[in-house]
């Protein structure tokens, strides 16, 4: 088994020779990691990316804006996942943004998982029949597992998702009745020795 | 009195940086501290007649245990190598999480040999290999299976039995990632299983040594004593593969440097010493002389510095007894003035090393700082913008602005990872190909091109808009907004000009792991001594923690 240690210094090396400059390098090695880390097939895509990216041009979305459209060539996934971290604190007000003809999406995935831990929020990213739930960088869910990720997503659409409860407040009420039941009934005189007590609400 | 922290515009040049020597901070030192209360066990030790063979040494508190497996082969003369090129050593080892099985053992008895070649499990820690010094091996065997000790001239000029020439760590060929182990309190310091495996590794060449010379002659063989053993530590031969790490970790390059000035400021504000202090520093110093007079090299470079240390260490000796007045206050802070005003770079650093030795409770809170969690400050804060960014450059790396790099001179090395050795290596980049795949090693020039390019530019505009067209400097971009809250993460010198001597580089970091009597063998790799006058593994449980200055040789 490859440690992520290797992985790492291996992506790096191979995106600079694959022409990126050393800084976005460095942010692509960051990312496959991750991804591999998560589970997710980083290392194969990147692979078949970089093979790919030899005989085809792919084009770069530098700024995302709410819908990028594609102008006859697929975006590249990795200009577009570090100028999402970069731009993720300006695009977060557009509460979702959607992307035409994106090739490898799921190598966007990582940079989309880290985009979520600055914004300290949950983002959906879905394309076709996939969906993934990213949570702050700490766990992707997706309805994907063990199934072959394509190589070119058509329409991608990405959504910030607010910071909400999961579940409903009747849910939440009865675990807290139930919690209740740990607590202790006060005496009088251990109500009148706890902090504050004794002092005027004025002082 | 309020001390401020050293300029790390003077600190971070690379002539201070390798000036460095190390001190109780020092990572093999912070070893030993931390593992004095572990049981020590030799568990298996399987070698033949000549010394070929398997041996387990394990560490264990609790439930956590940490082995080293040991390999010694035969190789012939003519294979032994301690160039980064070599295939086969005298011994290779690792450092096993756990007690390992039968099956480990046999598993690794096919890959540790081939060290870089070979693969590791998630289940091995650190990995090495060492070659004997024949020479010194040899007779110490001769010596003890005739009854006798060996000659201890020969054994103060080398040093050790075996030297190491790499030791690895953190997921190399398939090592666990840091991230596997980084919770455990017992290893919450840098390299300290790396300091483990050398330190075990130092006991199997002992019980080797004592093991061929009882082979040959069963009747009249006596042991090594025990006081030549602590005596003798492991030789490193180490060349340019460990420069690029300090560039590489800023934030642990800061917190190493960081520590240091810290003990040193908080020292400094001491106002009266305490008459155990002051005489524990001076007994260190005094019985440092011999530490310097047992520093062999024939490094034209290495013995200037070795000599006028060792006239400014007599001059500071001769000042301490004739001139200075301990009772005055703030005495160590009088002392450090004293220094700078008085000597050289090499004993400047050589007695603030020093100066930490009584101190304990100053230096062990600091210790557990000395490690880094890199990926926090992994993300450019690209909602900041181009006139923050400039701040920035001016005011953490205002020498480097003054360089020239239109000048040949300050441009003429470059930095690359060889295809052969899969090593950084140093080249003229006007006499030599392979400057277009050159390491982002080069960070004085390219923060000075970023500097440049931010002058023509709005001060407002976005960090984030300005990376979308400038992206071959993003890596710089990083370090900049890293340095605004390390100030001790980046090298303050060119790393690329004509007169760069890497092996300054090399010292730095050898001297945090707790290296002495630095030997360069040229300007780009040297050899070194780890754990000379170390105590012994059976003498963890109560030693003289002071023990880097009492060795006899």
């Amino acid at each position: 088994m490859k440690s992520l240690s290797e992985i790492e210094t291996t992506v790096k090396r191979a995106s600079r020779a694959a022409g990126y400059s050393w800084g976005i390098a460095e942010e692509v090695g960051k990312s496959i990691r991750l991804s591999e880390l998560f589970g997710f097939p980083g290392i194969k895509h990147l692979n078949q990316y970089y093979q790919n990216k030899k005989k085809k041009n792919f084009d770069d979305i530098k700024l995302i804006d709410k819908i990028n459209k594609s102008k006859g060539l697929s975006f590249c996934p990795i200009t577009l996942g570090v100028n999402f971290i970069d731009q993720v604190k300006n695009i977060e007000t557009l509460t979702k943004f959607s992307v035409e003809k994106l090739a490898y999406p799921l190598l966007l995935l990582p940079f989309l998982s880290r985009g979520s831990e600055i914004i300290g929020k949950k983002l959906l990213f879905s394309f076709d029949d996939s969906k993934f739930l990213l949570n702050f960088n700490v766990s992707i869910s997706s309805n994907f597992w063990n199934k072959e990720i394509p190589v070119l997503a058509n329409q991608v659409e990405i959504s910030f998702l607010n910071n909400e409860d999961n579940f409903s407040n009747q849910d939440w009420k009865n675990l807290y009745k139930l919690a209740e039941d740990t607590f202790v009934e006060e005496t009088d005189s251990l109500k009148e020795g706890a902090a504050g007590a004794g002092l005027t609400d004025n002082d | 009195m309020n001390v401020e922290l050293r300029d790390p515009n003077i600190i971070m040049k690379l002539s201070r940086l390798g000036s460095f020597h190390q001190s109780r901070l020092s990572f093999l030192r912070s070893f030993l501290n931390e593992f004095k209360d572990w049981d020590y066990r030799r568990d298996l030790f399987d070698l033949d007649k000549d010394g070929f063979g398997t041996a387990v040494y394990s560490f264990k508190k609790k439930d956590r245990i940490y082995s080293l497996i040991c390999y010694a082969n035969k190789i012939n003369d003519d294979e032994r190598s301690d160039r980064v090129i070599a295939t086969k050593w005298d011994a290779a080892f690792t450092l096993h999480d756990g007690v390992p099985l039968k099956e480990d053992i046999e598993r690794l008895r096919n890959e540790v040999p081939k060290q870089e070649v070979g693969r590791l499990s998630y289940k091995e820690l650190t990995l090495s290999r060492a070659n004997k010094s024949v020479r010194v091996f040899d007779h110490v065997v001769e010596s003890l299976s005739n009854g006798l000790q060996p000659n201890l001239d020969l054994l103060e000029k080398v040093g050790y039995l075996y030297r190491t020439t790499a030791v690895y760590g953190s997921g190399k060929f398939g090592l666990a990632d840091r991230f596997r182990i980084k919770n455990r309190e017992e290893i919450n310091g840098p390299f300290r299983l790396e300091m483990m495996l050398v330190y075990l590794v130092r006991q199997f060449t002992f019980d080797q040594v004592n093991h061929v010379a009882k082979n040959r002659n069963p009747k009249s063989a006596v042991k090594l004593d025990p006081k030549i053993c602590r005596n003798l530590g492991i030789g490193n031969s180490t060349g340019l593969g460990m420069a690029p790490f300090i560039v590489n970790h800023p934030t642990l390059l800061n917190n190493w440097i960081l520590s240091r000035e810290v003990a040193l400021k908080k020292i400094r504000e001491i106002k009266i010493a305490e008459t155990q202090d002051i005489s524990l520093f001076q007994e260190c110093v005094k019985n440092s002389l011999k530490n310097i007079t047992s520093w062999n090299t024939e490094n034209e470079y290495q013995l200037k510095k070795i000599k006028l240390l060792l006239k400014d260490v007599r001059k500071f000796i001769h000042f301490l007894e004739n001139e200075f007045d301990f009772k005055k206050d703030y005495p160590f802070n009088e002392i450090y003035l004293w220094l700078e005003k008085e000597t050289c770079e090499e004993c400047i650093e050589y007695i603030v090393s020093i100066m930490m030795e009584p101190f304990g409770e100053i230096v062990q809170p600091l210790i557990s700082q000395m490690s880094s969690e890199e990926e926090k400050y992994f993300n450019i804060p690209t909602e900041r913008n181009v006139e923050d960014l400039k701040k920035i450059l001016e005011n953490k790396y205002s020498d480097i602005l003054k360089i020239d790099f239109n000048k040949k001179d300050s441009n003429q090395k470059f930095w690359f990872i060889s295809k052969n050795k899969e090593e950084p290596r140093l080249a003229n980049r006007f006499e030599e190909s392979g400057a277009d795949l050159e390491q982002p090693l080069a960070i004085a020039r390219d923060i000075k091109k970023l500097y440049e390019r931010l002058l023509s530019l709005k001060n407002n505009l976005k960090i984030n808009q300005f990376l979308i067209d400038n992206s071959d400097l993003r890596h710089v971009v990083r370090r900049a907004f890293i340095i605004e809250n390390f100030p001790y993460s980046e090298i303050q010198d060119n790393t690329i000009g004509e007169n760069i001597v890497p092996i300054d580089m090399l010292r730095l970091k050898l001297s945090f792991f707790g290296a002495l009597k630095f030997d360069p063998r040229s300007d780009k790799w040297l050899r070194i001594c780890m754990f000379q006058g170390a105590p012994l593994p059976n003498e963890l449980k109560d030693y003289d923690e002071q023990w880097v200055y009492k060795t006899f040789s």
